[in-house]
């Protein structure tokens, strides 16, 4: 592990530095740095050393080119931004020279460095350092080739909703199969739920359930309602994925939606899923009329026949025998090339507000408790009523960013609340006539056509208030407020505070990440944000992939957003799926860890640790061996193994350890003596 | 060689317990072989030479030098330089030489911990508490005892080394080995291994040599051996929660100690190629712990009382690390003062 090691002697390395406009150069002084390296690192084996204004730019990487085939570089380090945008374009451009890609090494001076500092002088040196360490460690590069495997031409689409769905059908309609998982008894999701769609008020119902019926009829799609994905392993092109078929208690083969069980059984339950606590579903039921697939399933917690051991009257009276009370959840291995994630979202538990009542106040409603009431199938076949069922409310408001927008709850915006919130004041004026207030901190209705919206509410009559509600309360202090639920506001383009009586108050409450999205996230190797939302590659030009190699997401999984843009994302992952599985098999990075039999005592500590089931114990032997098609270089046993006998390509201790050394070569004054040969 | 025409050999005791020497002794009859075809020209254990007699020796007239224990004082550091210009072949013979060994982790703390714990502890009876001073004037003089150094380091710290054998002590049968070797070396029937190489042990771990039924490994919970009520006789000892360094040392010893249902506490040192044995060892002990939250985690490796004992206890002076802050500060100290003089 000395420094001196006699390698450099034979690499010729080129060393490049980037401006990277004034993103490195504003800080750092990048002339200063390519000096520096032709100076003090060409003992090191550094023939060359550049800056240029953009290094990825094409005229950057020709310069990279040029010197490779003129100078014979045998490596090559680019001192610029993050392997994560630019490692690929510098490999490129070194394989065009006819150098081997792996023996390129990026090191990254302005996250690391200039974007991070403010110091002029001492950012420099920093850079000089990380770029040494690059030096250093590239020396002990090896050559790689990427290895490649098939992808299997099937997909998983996690979530029915109209994400889901709109992925799973462009699959299938290219012609390829698709598994799509529910673990709703039906598809449809939250839009299944909604009575028209801003802004243009298209029956939610009229548009979706075409799209519902295709998915439980395409040949290319199998459907599994019901059923959760359980366990996820392998890698991009080979997921091996299981999923547990709940048991519904009904054939599928046999049933035929005709719906006599749901009519006869007795047991009526508050569905609190899709019909938000305000109506009653029995305890075998479909959620909807048009739901897909039309069979029901037996919710057993409330089976009178499960819970008493007695009842049958679904059985008794099924025209075609397909109710089943022993039927057993059932697990599915599924192979699957590429995974979308369209796992959708919950809304906030409005609750949570204290200061607004909801749960106490009888007539305070969430924004999906509205959606149901206005809803023509809803529990009030469309009547905009009060908790009591009857009574029409004469006045009603509603609260933007129940939630939303606010340090208390979640920061972001909800994205959908806005239009959402105008399209129920609009539905009031429409059915009720009534007098509707919308409080608002801010009006954002920035896509196709929702300002046009806005204006047609404004002109329709609904009073908009600027403020953030402090306050929803039942107790009366001035006359007319009786009986009343009275919104204290300031009304900041008034300047003053307001009490305002009301019948009825709706709060359009914050759209969160689902209640287990880390679990999901977890088991599907992938990562959430803080708030909760699943990370997508790069939030602006990789917006459905994800840092998991073929899984992608889709909707209101990755964060809120509206029914055309959840659409858009279902349409564009399915895109990037159908692109990967044309391409028929895919070129696995390699790097890859190994096992030195050799030193292996068969010790077993790295054989529970594989998060990609990569790691086989050969029992015979007494030895372990990693499959280099399943490893994806994660370097978890590299780290476990006590006796060293893993060892990871591109992550080496020998290059870890050059790479530590090479950033401290300037500190301890190693470039300042002649080295000794 | 010497007049008689045998190679000679040399064995040495720094900073160490002695049990190397012992082992020597221990490898019975071959002791005798020894005696056949070495002429012992200096081992102060079992000869009487004097260091001058060394010094008046010509450079390079020791055959094979078996040097056990660590640097820890001047004088350590002294016979090191001295043996090594005397040596042909001069071996850290041992865990100390090689690793540092027991005395090793007294790098975690700096001299005056050590004189207090050795001086001022409640077992010592030394109410002027006196301290070991490296100069004394008596009426007949200057008195000059070593000076203790505030980092312990390993022969390879100090000098070139040959060969490394490791151990606490070295196994005999692995002596009578390498004896031999060197013997039939020298009769030229057999070739030296590569100067550099660990002799004497295997090149994987102990794990190699144990009998141990073992499975993939989820532990709830370490636990000393001493608080297991029963111990399983066949099943590996990390699977039951035992702390065992098998998985991260050297092989060679023959397993002994799992054998016989105690934990290998890692003497025989790193694994080939292996740089810093405890960083190891500490990662494989958690990686193979079955918990998620940071408490479970915490609760399993709670069982693991004194980690750095645990994982470096034979290896600390030769870790990336080797020695604390403190200690290390102290010792640049005495460096630069040298340097001054």
């Amino acid at each position: 592990m000395t420094a001196h090691n006699g390698h450099s002697e034979q690499e010729r390395i080129g060393v490049y530095v980037c401006h990277c406009g004034s993103n490195i150069a504003g800080t750092i002084d990048v002339e200063d740095v390519a000096r520096w390296a032709a100076d003090k690192l060409n003992r090191r084996g550094v023939v060359i050393a550049r800056d240029y204004k953009f290094m990825c730019s094409s005229l950057g990487q020709e310069l990279i080119e040029k010197d490779i085939r003129e100078l014979g570089l045998t490596r090559v380090v680019v001192a610029a931004c993050s392997p994560h945008l630019h490692e690929q374009t510098f490999r490129v451009a070194c394989r065009r020279a006819g150098l081997n890609p792996y023996l390129c090494e990026l090191v990254s001076i302005r996250e690391q460095a200039s974007w991070v500092h403010t110091d002029k002088k001492a950012a420099t040196e920093k850079a000089k350092a990380i770029l040494s360490g690059g030096v250093e460690r590239v020396i002990h590069h090896q050559p790689l080739e990427p290895l490649h495997v098939p992808i299997h031409p099937a997909t998983l689409v996690v979530g029915g909703g109209i994400a889901g769905i709109q992925a799973a059908l462009e699959i299938a309609d290219a012609g390829f199969h698709v598994y799509l998982v529910e673990r709703e008894p039906s598809i449809g999701g939250h839009m299944a739920q909604f009575d028209k769609t801003f802004p243009t008020m298209d029956c939610a119902a009229c548009i979706l359930t075409p799209r519902m019926v295709s998915v439980g009829t395409h040949p290319n799609i199998t459907l599994l309602t019901w059923s959760e994905v359980v366990d996820v392993q392998g890698y991009v092109g080979n997921f091996t994925v299981t999923v547990n078929k709940k048991a519904r208690y009904v054939k599928e083969e046999l049933c035929t939606g005709c719906g006599i069980c749901q009519e006869k059984c007795p047991k009526k339950v508050l569905d609190e899923t899709f019909e938000a606590g305000l109506g009653y579903r029995k305890a075998v039921y479909t959620p909807f009329p048009q739901a897909v697939p039309k069979f029901p399933v037996i919710d057993r917690p409330n089976c009178t026949f499960f819970q008493k051991g007695t009842c049958r009257a679904c059985e008794k009276l099924c025209p075609t025998g397909a109710i089943d009370f022993n039927q057993q959840d059932e697990r599915l291995t599924l192979q699957v090339g590429n995974i979308i994630l369209a796992t959708g979202f919950d809304i906030l538990d409005a609750r949570r507000i204290a200061q607004y009542g909801y749960g106490r106040l009888a007539n305070v409603f969430t924004s999906l408790e509205f959606e149901r009431l206005s809803n023509a199938a809803g529990p009030t076949n469309g009547q905009i009523v009060l908790r009591d069922g009857v009574t029409q409310p004469k006045t009603v408001g509603i609260i933007h960013c129940a939630g939303s927008r606010d340090r208390n709850f979640n920061n972001y915006c909800s994205a959908i609340c806005c239009m959402q919130s105008l399209k129920f004041a609009h539905l009031v004026r429409e059915r009720t006539g009534a007098t509707v207030y919308n409080f608002y901190i801010d009006i954002r209705t920035t896509a196709k056509a929702y300002d046009e919206f806005y204006q047609r509410v404004l002109d329709e009559g609904a009073i908009l208030i600027r403020g953030r509600v402090a306050e929803v309360t039942d107790a009366a202090r001035l006359p007319g407020e009786d009986g009343k639920l009275i919104i204290q506001v300031e009304d900041t383009l008034a300047g003053k505070q307001r009490r305002i009586p009301v019948d009825m108050v709706v709060l359009s409450v914050a759209l969160e990440p689902r209640h287990d999205a880390k679990e999901v996230a977890k088991q599907f190797g992938i990562s959430c944000s803080s708030d909760g939302w699943i990370i997508e590659k790069h939030p602006k030009l990789d917006p459905v992939a994800t840092m998991t190699e073929g899984v992608f997401v889709a909707g209101c999984a990755q964060g809120p957003k509206d029914i055309p843009t959840s659409v858009a994302q279902g349409a564009a992952s399915s895109a990037r799926v159908l692109a990967r599985i044309q391409q028929k098999e895919i070129a696995l990075e390699p790097v890859r860890a190994s096992v030195d039999e050799s030193k292996c005592s068969g010790c077993r500590i790295c054989n529970g640790l594989c998060p990609f089931n990569a790691i086989l114990f050969h029992e015979d032997r007494m030895v372990t061996e990693i499959n280099p098609a399943l490893c994806q270089g994660c370097g978890t046993c590299v780290a476990a193994c006590p006796a060293g006998a893993i060892s990871g390509t591109v992550f080496s201790n020998e290059q870890v350890l050059a790479q530590i050394e090479g950033l401290l070569l300037q500190p301890l004054g190693a470039l300042e003596e002649p080295v000794p040969v | 060689m010497s007049a008689n025409g045998k190679p000679r050999f040399a064995m040495y005791w720094a900073a160490g317990c002695g049990g190397c020497e012992i082992a020597v002794l221990n490898i019975h009859e071959k002791i005798l072989d020894v005696d056949a075809n070495f002429e012992v020209v200096f081992w102060p254990v079992a000869v009487d030479t004097k260091y001058k007699d060394v010094e008046a020796m010509p450079d390079g007239s020791i055959t094979l030098t078996l040097f056990n224990g660590g640097i820890r004082n001047s004088e350590n550091e002294e016979l090191a330089h001295l043996l090594r210009r005397k040596s042909q072949i001069l071996v850290a013979f041992g865990a100390c030489a090689c690793e540092g060994g027991i005395p090793g982790l007294a790098n975690l703390s700096t001299p005056q911990a050590v004189f207090e714990a050795a001086y001022d502890s409640v077992s010592t009876d030394n109410p002027d508490s006196i301290r070991p001073q490296s100069v004394w004037n008596v009426p007949e003089g200057e008195l000059h005892i070593p000076e203790f150094y505030p980092v312990l380091k390993t022969l390879d710290q100090v000098v070139p080394v040959d060969y490394f054998m490791p151990g606490c002590p070295p196994e005999s049968h692995q002596i009578a080995a390498v004896v031999d070797l060197v013997i039939q070396a020298l009769q030229g029937k057999a070739e030296l291994p590569p100067p550099g190489s660990v002799i004497g042990a295997g090149s994987s771990t102990v794990c190699d040599e144990c009998p141990r039924a073992r499975n993939v490994k989820l532990i709830r919970q370490y636990r000393r051996i001493q608080h297991l009520s029963r111990v399983d006789p066949t099943l590996c000892l990390l699977e039951q929660g035992i702390p065992c360094n098998g998985p991260a040392t050297r092989d060679g010893c023959g397993a002994l100690c799992p054998k016989v249902g105690a934990q290998c506490i890692g003497c025989y040192g790193p694994a080939q190629g292996t740089l810093d044995y405890g960083a190891r060892l500490l990662s494989a002990l958690a990686s193979v712990v079955d918990g998620k939250e940071p408490e479970e985690i915490e609760q399993a490796l709670a069982g693991i009382p004194d980690p750095a004992g645990q994982v470096y206890r034979f290896s600390l002076a030769n870790s990336l690390l080797g020695a604390s802050k403190e200690a290390w500060e102290q010792e640049e100290e005495i460096h630069e003062a040298a340097h001054h003089d």
